[in-house]
């Protein structure tokens, strides 16, 4: 399943051609793959950036450092950039466009022009919804829930025009795996010879493809509505605000899918590559992973136990939810299991992938409590979502995210991360994480509803803690992105397969040539042969 | 706003004060062990695993087990079992917050940017505090004046959403006498945290006192009355100092010269607050736009816009 390399080495993708115009234009997967990289880069840091000043200004009741409207901004703000401009193309767009074709064995996608159009989707949606701070901001929340969203000022059409863009940008990147998935697959590559990687990023991009465009159309309803003003979701007009909600959840909960499932395709390779074994129950994984997708597209109305729907629907989607549970609790005992008997090195990437473990199966058990109605009741809007759906997204995709970043970094920059640094990132991140949302579950469950700027002087003390932790995950990440930075620059030259990992894309060199492969590969057994 | 003791939680849930409370709490508990008990399973389970297996040199052979499917049916069925028991445990305390009794205490609860308005059956009309008897069930129905808004009363366990221009329903049965905490869960704006109220549990006695009373204002001077409208309706938004809130502070608003973002500016006099009680819209002071207030028109009577009036006089 080699391919041997008799190329000239210091020729590959990062020199093959070079100004800023080769890098705008580039049609190459692997460069695409790293403009994504650094707009995401620069989208976390600004919604980080907010989190800071959402947990600052909590530190303490009543006003600490800004008004109510300014808040309300930053929550908004940091909600939208992190959910539609940091993890939905976090893990597809970024790690799964460099990735994706070279664990194929292909040469790029399928359609590398459209992958370049999806970028600057991204790029021109940002770019609105960041005019939005010209016109007053958004004040809404990310969710732009109505009849708000229609009497709020003008900066939330912007906002909603931007988020409709850039879903475009996620349904091309979708589409555009699918077909490669399909069509390019390497000689001798069969569908269950592909790594897990691959298969999280199909079933996401079957999502993508199929969900982005409800919410498409829910946003540009929303937009409709608030130039043209005609009564869709308003009241006043004969509209119906809960429809919003049907609309928008339709596709914000697979959307939560769209996030996880690629996440979980990393942590696969993460641990069968760091025990050096092969994956326990790959069928179970992988099929895990479809059904999720499909059973997604069902669950919304768990969103909506007290909106005004049915008694009935609530129960019904209360069961769907229940059924999602099943698949994500089988991934994670197959995670487990893999490590059994395995030889494990703890290198960052590694700790990574047992923080999210660590982080999303309380994440997942909370999610349970949530999906039963009577207990959703009490919960719901309160901190203890806040709580869950960070364990879930911060302490599960961002982890992955993190830990793949390392992993393939010697890969995409042909050098090493210093692994001591990396670790210290690793300890900042996940017990700051840790602190700041943990006590957001009691302080759910004691009854703070969430999106509250001020709280009773009972909720301070576990508030204090939550915004202490909060800087403390800010530092981590600043200290990653500047051994991220140093190791890009100085970092010790890495060879081409530096973890021993057996996928396709350790099988060309470091950093791969224009081309992926000198020689096409031919595929011969699966893709976590250790013997 | 104001402190109610009972209101949160000391420890970790707020107390018990519906019929609901204790089942509630049950399956709480049922849900925290058995999540305890996943968790030390996944977690002790990887890193006793990381540990016990962890590389001890770089020629390590690793066993080649690739599945095994009677683990893998047994463990998707234990969870598929309990997610079974917690899903129709749920359902059977939903449905009982989900029937309401013939005989049930029917309130009308009115959210508005941003106040809660409750009104009874007799007429009587309550702002920021409902009265309810005790072990008596409850029925509330449920509207909003503007945009969503949620009735949350945590020591009950009940939550519901308020919509405009529909009716939602919540039902309980109070269990304890005292204040309990109202909050607003759904996300209304730039008061939304300050969008309180309180529940106050009486006996069938106090209750019915407390209905019969005619006039809320009765002994009160205008500027009391005013007051007290201000310390229920206005104090979401609007400090009695200088400082501003969502909108200005009004400490010497009184005869003060106005400046506005799109109208003349003048001195304010009693036409002009009243115009900003009714049509807050019309006049917006400058460094406040796109801050929009509700209309108090129709929920005020003359004597209470008079009380109001009067009372800001007072704030030099």
């Amino acid at each position: 399943m080699s391919a041997t390399t008799t190329h000239d080495s210091s020729k590959n993708y990062i020199n093959h051609e070079s100004g800023i115009l080769s890098w705008l234009t580039t049609l190459d997967h692997k460069r695409i793959g790293l403009l994504y990289m650094w707009t995401v880069l620069t989208f976390f840091a600004i919604g980080g950036f907010y989190a800071m000043l959402i947990r600052t200004e909590l530190f303490t009741a009543g006003k600490t450092i800004v008004d109510a409207g300014t808040y309300n901004q930053f929550m908004t703000f940091h909600g939208a950039i992190m959910v539609f401009m940091v993890i939905i193309p976090g893990v597809p767009a970024f790690l799964g466009n460099f990735v994706l074709p070279l664990q194929l064995g292909a040469k790029d996608v399928a359609f590398p022009r459209v992958n370049l159009l999806s970028w600057y989707c991204l790029i021109v949606g940002a770019a609105i919804a960041l005019c939005s701070l010209f016109y007053n901001g958004a004040d809404t929340g990310w969710t732009f829930y109505t009849p708000y969203s229609i009497d709020t000022d003008n900066g939330t059409v912007w906002l909603v025009l931007g988020a409709f863009v850039m879903g475009f940008s996620s349904i091309l990147t979708g589409l555009n795996f699918i077909a490669t998935v399909h069509k390019l697959r390497a000689p001798g590559m069969t569908f269950f010879r592909m790594p897990l990687f691959v298969w999280g990023l199909y079933s996401t991009a079957v999502l993508q493809v199929l969900a982005t465009p409800v919410l498409g159309i829910t946003l540009l309803l929303l937009a409709a509505e608030r130039i043209l003003g005609i009564g869709i979701f308003d009241p006043d007009l004969g509209g119906d605000p809960v429809l919003f909600q049907h609309f928008f959840w339709f596709y914000s909960h697979p959307a939560v899918y769209i996030m996880i499932l690629p996440a979980m395709g990393i942590v696969s390779e993460l641990i069968t590559a760091f025990s050096r074994k092969t994956i326990f129950g790959y069928k179970a994984i992988a099929f895990s992973s479809i059904g999720i997708a499909a059973v997604s597209f069902f669950v919304w109305g768990h969103h909506m136990f007290v909106s005004g729907q049915s008694e009935v629907a609530g129960i019904v989607f209360s069961f769907i939810t229940m059924l999602v549970g099943v698949p994500t609790a089988i991934k994670t005992f197959n995670w487990v299991a893999t490590m059994f008997q395995g030889s494990v090195r703890f290198d960052a990437p590694l700790l990574f992938a047992m923080g999210f473990l660590f982080l999303f199966t309380i994440g997942g058990v909370t999610g349970i409590f949530l999906a039963v109605t009577a207990m959703d009741v009490h919960f719901h809007d309160t901190y203890f979502v806040v709580a869950h759906f960070h364990y879930v997204m911060v302490g599960g995709t961002l982890m992955a995210i993190m830990g793949g970043l390392y992993y393939w970094f010697p890969k995409m920059f042909g050098r090493m991360v210093s692994d001591f640094w990396a670790r210290i990132t690793f300890l900042l991140i996940f017990i700051g994480f840790n602190v700041t949302f943990f006590p957001q579950f009691i302080l759910g469950a004691m009854g703070m509803p969430r999106r509250y700027y001020d709280y009773l002087p009972a909720y301070e003390s576990l508030n204090k803690i939550s915004t202490i932790g909060a800087w403390t995950i800010g530092t981590g990440f600043l200290i990653a992105l500047g051994v991220i930075i140093y190791a890009m620059k100085k970092g010790e030259k890495a060879s081409d397969n530096p973890w021993g990992a057996k996928t396709l894309e350790w099988q060309t060199s470091s950093p791969p040539p224009h081309e992926n492969f000198i020689n096409d590969p031919v595929v011969t057994a699966g893709p976590y042969e250790y013997r | 706003m104001f402190f109610i003791s009972q209101a949160h939680a000391e420890s970790f849930m707020p107390p018990v004060a519906s019929t609901f409370g204790d089942a509630f709490n049950s399956l709480y508990s049922f849900l925290v062990i058995s999540s305890l008990i996943a968790c030390v399973l996944v977690i002790g389970g990887f890193i006793y695993f990381a540990i016990k297996y962890r590389r001890q040199s770089e020629n390590d052979k690793t066993a080649y087990i690739t599945h095994n499917n009677l683990l893998e049916f047994t463990w998707s069925f234990i969870p598929f079992v309990i997610f079974m028991v917690v899903f129709a445990w749920g359902w059977i305390i939903y449905n009982d917050m989900r029937s309401f009794p013939e005989d049930a205490l029917e309130v009308h609860v009115m959210g508005q940017k941003w106040n809660w308005n409750f009104i009874y059956k007799s007429g009587k009309e309550s702002v920021e505090e409902m009265v309810v008897p005790v072990n008596k069930p409850v029925k509330l129905i449920i509207t909003s004046k503007d945009v969503l808004h949620s009735f949350y009363v945590p020591a009950f366990r009940v939550k519901q959403d308020a919509i405009p221009g529909r009716y939602t329903a919540l039902g309980f049965t109070a269990t304890k006498k005292g204040n309990f905490q109202v909050f607003c869960a759904e996300y209304c704006g730039d008061a939304h945290s300050s969008m309180l109220a309180k529940v106050r549990v009486v006996s069938q006695d106090e209750y019915e006192q407390w209905l019969r009373q005619g006039d809320p204002y009765e002994g009160m001077s205008l500027a009391e009355v005013g007051q007290k409208i201000f310390s229920q309706r206005c104090v979401a938004c609007h400090n009695a100092t200088d400082q501003a809130k969502v909108g200005p502070g009004f400490k010497g608003l009184w005869q003060s010269q106005r400046t506005f973002a799109k109208a003349e500016g003048l001195v304010a006099d009693e036409n002009y607050i009243r115009e900003s009680i009714l049509n807050p819209a019309a006049k917006i002071v400058a460094g406040y736009e796109g801050r929009v207030m509700t209309s108090f028109a129709g929920q005020l009577d003359e004597k209470e816009l008079s009380g109001i009036i009067e009372y800001l006089k007072t704030l030099k």
